[in-house]
């Protein structure tokens, strides 16, 4: 249907703060472990300590008279589970928990202890004996890995345009070089937890997720359940970062835990299972090739991606989406690989693919500029493409020009000298540096229930999920100018499965499918005109959405950092952290500057901070804490600046573009290029660690600079 | 975690009797770090005797000019006390740059010396560890070990210890006061933790029962001229990659008293007494602070993964003697106090 423009009442565009603040604040609101479910008996995961093998034996009798034992589960009385059940890229093997004695990798749950209390389910399985049969694993990961094969083509197939090696043959330069990154994990402040429960014929689930609806699908397939027996609620979250984009193995053993003991069954991560048995971002290694003429014009961009997968789930990490999206070049290959090791599937974390793609495009592209003795803005400004390099198609909103000349002005970045290692503070080198990235926007199918109330509010409902960055009070002021009536009388039901499809939290796609929906429903209720209340309509955006034009999508943003780096000991310190974003209309200027700041730091982490480590004899993640794997802390984080340009998407009823996650992704390319700047020494690999940048027998006494 | 027993005795009698003769008692005193470990099943003790209502708290002058820190101080009280910051600025810098404000409001002195380490496998019951479950073994040495030790490690353990306050405590010579069932005790700090050798599950030379009491503090002028510089992975709140406590007191344009010690590098506070004695009465130069590093640094045996913490130390050490050398010409501008300033 064609969708009349709504009367703004102007509550889009304003800056509130989100609406749950005070309960959150005051300890009122209830995440998915604190709500209390009468009658719950506490599930405790057991999981492998080997890489590879088998079960051979678990002793459950002997921890069955401990006190407050209700049960135990594995995999000789789970529920059987279907294997067909998966994720966006197909049958995904580490939700089929408990069926068999098979231990495809570290941390695989193998038992659930179920006790009264949570201390009494920890303190039996800790006494829980089990015997395994180890076999050789493999969790070394290496680009040329004999497992090496083609990535599934879930995101569209490789890039081959002109002919990349006669285009490189006639360059003026060439950049060739491999850049490397580490497992990362989501390392949201809430640990994963799921309360389940069978209530008249229906599995009911408090869950923390970002998609109440797509989770409930899910396990529906996967406990060959009728659909309209799951409910899945998830008020509030505290924190998702990808971690919670997928069915979670709390979850999966909830449900099945209650199913066989007939009681409400709660599972709850602790800090290092949540490290061990939920997905994280694969370890990448890339390869660049960029030829390019003297004038700083590309003729080349070659790039090659491998990531860490698993044999028992298909997934993509996407890092040359950048390499499709943000330069024009006559030649364009892309090759994504993929190397099945023993490792928990991985799945998508905060800017999936983006975050690696980008840090290694673009510190290829400062390379460049580099070696044309160029101004790196300038490079980039030089190969601005009329319509999509690889696809042909058009742009949507293409402001990654006024991003980067509004970052620079903002930075004066006009005063710098782009010769390394000329600036001393003492006994530090200060350096800047610069990048510019692209994140893949759009909405996918969503539906929206609004009821016009008899005392003249309006009940919105949506199966929307606020994983802490603002979705509520987001969709309050789009449903509040939709309906052409002021926020308060908005009364916005969210994160429940029966409400209806709806896309999750993810994939920068959330706002703008909820909004969507919402836009929708508001144009039919007032469109009906209804003469009597209440009166409800329902939309789906599924027709609109296959109807959409394909094109070129996306957010763009520029990242200007300053950086100090003390050489006698490796330590980087972010002085300056300014993003420019275009990011389409934005609909809460305060929480759209949080996500975009939030961004810029995750990014700051992954630049000097996230290493998701393994031992490499157990092939186990070594670092499954908070004390091991670092985040950055407050004294990492200088003052930020974020700030938006003029952007719309003219396709989306609202004009708004995905913001979730392309604060994040320019950052790591950004920083490692004033590290250079700095140093004169390129970083290829993350996190820039402290010895891969403390140089041997310096101090101020004897710092050379070039 | 299992269930224990818990005692708060007022007198430091009936603390020493309920501990002794039995290896199932822990004196829980801040709790910050006993408490995480029998989450982890690390520790899984019959009783808990907390010792934060003995008479054991606070700081006073001692008759040298020294101090004298009662061991339930907190951390923070002792990094926070005027004559702390004055004769021994090293020490208020190191127990400020270690965890957060929180957890120093309740760690204590004691507590702090005898933490224990934060080696990922000792942590983890799951996984062998000589110093948690003596003879099971050592994963470290062949797996991950990136901020292990690189000097006076065994093949039996490579561990670090965690504190930043007893590597400044060993700098300056502190004495660590007990008390026992049969009476009163002291021992150097520098004598207090032994190396791992074939028992790292022995970490000091405290008589089974032994309570700390108090830690002493010598007078010395050259504490006065003294800094802890700590490096780490980021700007605060994480342990110690490799850190120096050092006092330097140069008079004629040599060295005429200098400490040093180092965090990060072993199973205890390491004093580099090998560079110490390098710089006796050398001029005080960069090229002599080098080389008194490299003196004391040949004895490293860094691991496959942490080879960078030699070549660290080395330019720590010339760094910390530089800036307490720049600082007494005035030359400089004054050394920061602050955590995280760089």
């Amino acid at each position: 249907m064609k969708i009349p423009a709504p009367q703004h009442s102007g509550a889009v565009g304003v800056a509130r703060p989100r609406l749950e603040a005070p309960d959150k604040v005051a300890g009122k609101a209830r995440y998915a472990a604190d709500a209390a479910v009468p009658g719950s008996a506490f599930g405790y995961v057991v999981t492998a300590p080997v890489a590879r093998g088998r079960v051979r034996h678990i002793d459950s009798e002997a921890v069955r008279g401990m006190p407050g034992v209700v049960g135990v589960l594995d995999h000789r009385n789970a529920p059987r589970l279907n294997p067909e059940a998966g994720n966006f890229f197909g049958p995904d093997g580490s939700l089929r928990l408990l069926q068999d004695d098979a231990i495809p990798y570290a941390g695989r749950p193998v038992a659930l202890v179920v006790a009264e209390t949570f201390e009494q389910a920890r303190t039996a399985a800790a006494a829980l004996r089990i015997d395994y049969a180890t076999a050789t694993h493999d969790t070394g990961f290496a680009a040329d890995h004999p497992s090496a094969r083609p990535a599934s083509t879930a995101f569209g197939p490789d890039a081959e345009i002109g002919d990349v090696e006669a285009e490189l043959a006639a360059s003026a330069v060439i950049v060739d070089e491999r850049y490397r990154t580490p497992e990362q994990h989501g390392a949201a402040m809430e640990p994963h937890s799921a309360t389940a429960w069978w209530e008249d014929g229906r599995l009911q689930v408090l869950d923390c997720n970002q998609g109440p609806f797509t989770m409930a699908m899910t396990l529906a397939v996967l406990l060959r359940l009728d659909p309209a027996q799951v409910r899945i609620r998830a008020e509030h979250v505290g924190g998702g970062f990808g971690s919670k984009s997928m069915l979670g193995p709390h979850l999966v053993l909830a449900a099945m835990a209650t199913t066989v003991l007939d009681r409400p069954v709660r599972v709850t991560l602790t800090r290092a299972q949540v490290f061990q048995t939920v997905a994280m971002r694969p370890a990448t290694e890339q390869r660049l090739r960029i030829g390019a003429d003297t004038d700083g014009r590309l003729r080349a961009l070659h790039h090659e991606a491998a990531f860490a997968g698993s044999p028992i789930a298909e997934y993509v990490e996407n890092c040359p989406e950048p390499s499709k999206v943000l330069y024009a070049a006559p030649a364009i290959r892309t090759r994504l690989t993929t190397v099945p090791l023993d490792i928990l599937p991985p799945y998508s974390v905060r800017g999936p693919g983006l975050t690696p793609g980008s840090f290694a495009l673009e510190s290829a592209m400062d390379e460049v500029a580099e070696r044309l003795g160029m101004d790196p803005v300038d490079v980039r400004l030089r190969n601005e493409p009329a319509a999509g390099p690889v696809t042909g198609l058009p742009f949507r909103g293409r402001n990654l020009a006024a991003c980067l000349h509004e970052g620079a002005r903002r930075f004066a970045w006009h005063t710098r000298d782009h010769r390394p290692r000329r600036r001393r503070e003492g006994g530090l080198l200060i350096g800047t540096g610069m990048a510019a990235t692209c994140f893949s926007t759009g909405a996918l199918p969503s539906s929206a229930t609004i009821t016009a109330e008899t005392d003249g509010t309006y009940t919105v409902a949506i199966g929307a999920s606020d994983i802490g960055t603002g979705a509520r009070t987001a969709l309050t002021a789009i449903a509040a100018d939709a309906l052409d009536v002021g926020p308060e009388r908005i009364r916005l039901r969210i994160a429940d499965s029966d409400l209806g499809l709806a896309w999750a939290a993810g994939g920068s796609r959330g706002t703008t499918s909820w909004a969507w929906a919402i836009t929708m429903a508001a144009a039919e209720l007032r469109a009906a005109a209804p003469a009597t209340r209440p009166f409800t309509v329902s939309a789906d955006t599924s027709e609109a959405f296959a109807a959409l034009p394909y094109a070129e999508r996306h957010a763009y943003s520029a990242v200007f950092t300053q950086v100090a780096v003390d050489p006698a000991t490796g330590e980087i310190r972010v002085r300056r952290l300014l993003g420019v974003f275009a990011v389409g209309r934005i609909v809460n200027p305060l929480l759209a500057r949080s996500q975009a700041v939030g961004g810029l730091i995750t990014g700051l982490s992954t630049a000097l901070h996230e290493d998701g480590t393994r031992d490499r004899v157990t092939g186990r993640n070594a670092n499954p804490d908070f004390a091991g794997y670092h985040i950055a802390a407050h004294a990492d984080v200088p003052g930020i600046e974020a700030h938006f340009v003029p952007d719309h998407d003219p396709d989306d009823p609202s004009g708004i573009k995905g913001i979730g996650e392309i604060g994040t992704v320019g950052t790591a390319a950004a920083i490692a290029n004033a590290v250079w700047h700095a140093t004169g020494t390129r970083q290829r690999t993350l996190p820039l660690r402290l010895d891969r940048v403390l140089e041997p027998g310096r101090t101020e006494g004897d710092l050379p600079v070039r | 975690m299992k269930e224990f027993a818990y005692l708060r005795p007022t007198r430091i009698h009936d603390a020493l009797t309920a501990a002794a003769g039995r290896d199932d008692v822990r004196y829980l005193a801040g709790g910050t770090n006993l408490v995480d470990l029998m989450k982890d099943e690390v520790y899984r003790p019959a009783v808990l005797v907390d010792v934060r209502h003995l008479p054991l708290d606070g700081v006073r002058d001692a008759p040298d000019g020294g101090l004298v820190i009662g061991a339930t101080t907190t951390n923070s009280d002792v990094a926070a006390h005027p004559h702390v910051r004055l004769r021994y600025p090293a020490l208020s810098q190191a127990i400020l740059a270690g965890a957060s404000g929180q957890l120093r409001n309740m760690a204590t002195v004691a507590g702090n010396l005898l933490q224990r380490t934060r080696c990922g496998y000792f942590a983890d019951p799951s996984q062998p560890c000589n110093k948690r479950a003596p003879g099971s073994g050592c994963p470290a040495i062949a797996g991950e070990h990136h901020n292990h030790a690189i000097l006076d490690w065994s093949e039996h353990c490579a561990a670090t210890h965690a504190s930043d306050m007893a590597v400044a405590l060993a700098a300056f010579d502190a004495v660590v006061h007990y008390e026992t069932l049969d009476g009163p005790g002291i021992v150097t700090l520098a004598d207090l933790y032994l190396p791992p050798g074939t028992t790292p599950d022995r970490e000091t030379t405290l008589p089974a029962g032994a309570l700390i009491t108090a830690v002493a503090l010598p007078g010395a002028a050259a504490s006065r001229r003294s800094r802890y510089r700590k490096v780490r992975e980021r700007a605060s709140y994480a342990f110690a990659t490799v850190s120096a406590a050092a006092s330097l007191d140069v008079r004629d344009g040599r060295v005429h008293d200098v400490r040093i010690a180092l965090g990060g590098v072993a199973a205890r506070p390491w004093r580099a007494r090998h560079a110490e004695a390098v710089l006796a009465q050398q001029a005080a130069t960069t090229e002599h602070f080098r080389a008194a590093a490299r003196a004391e640094l040949e004895a490293a045996r860094p691991l496959r993964g942490n080879a960078y913490k030699v070549a660290l130390a080395e330019n720590l050490i010339t760094a910390v003697l530089d800036d307490l050398a720049a600082s007494h010409d005035g030359s400089a501008a004054p050394y920061d106090t602050q955590e995280g300033s760089r």
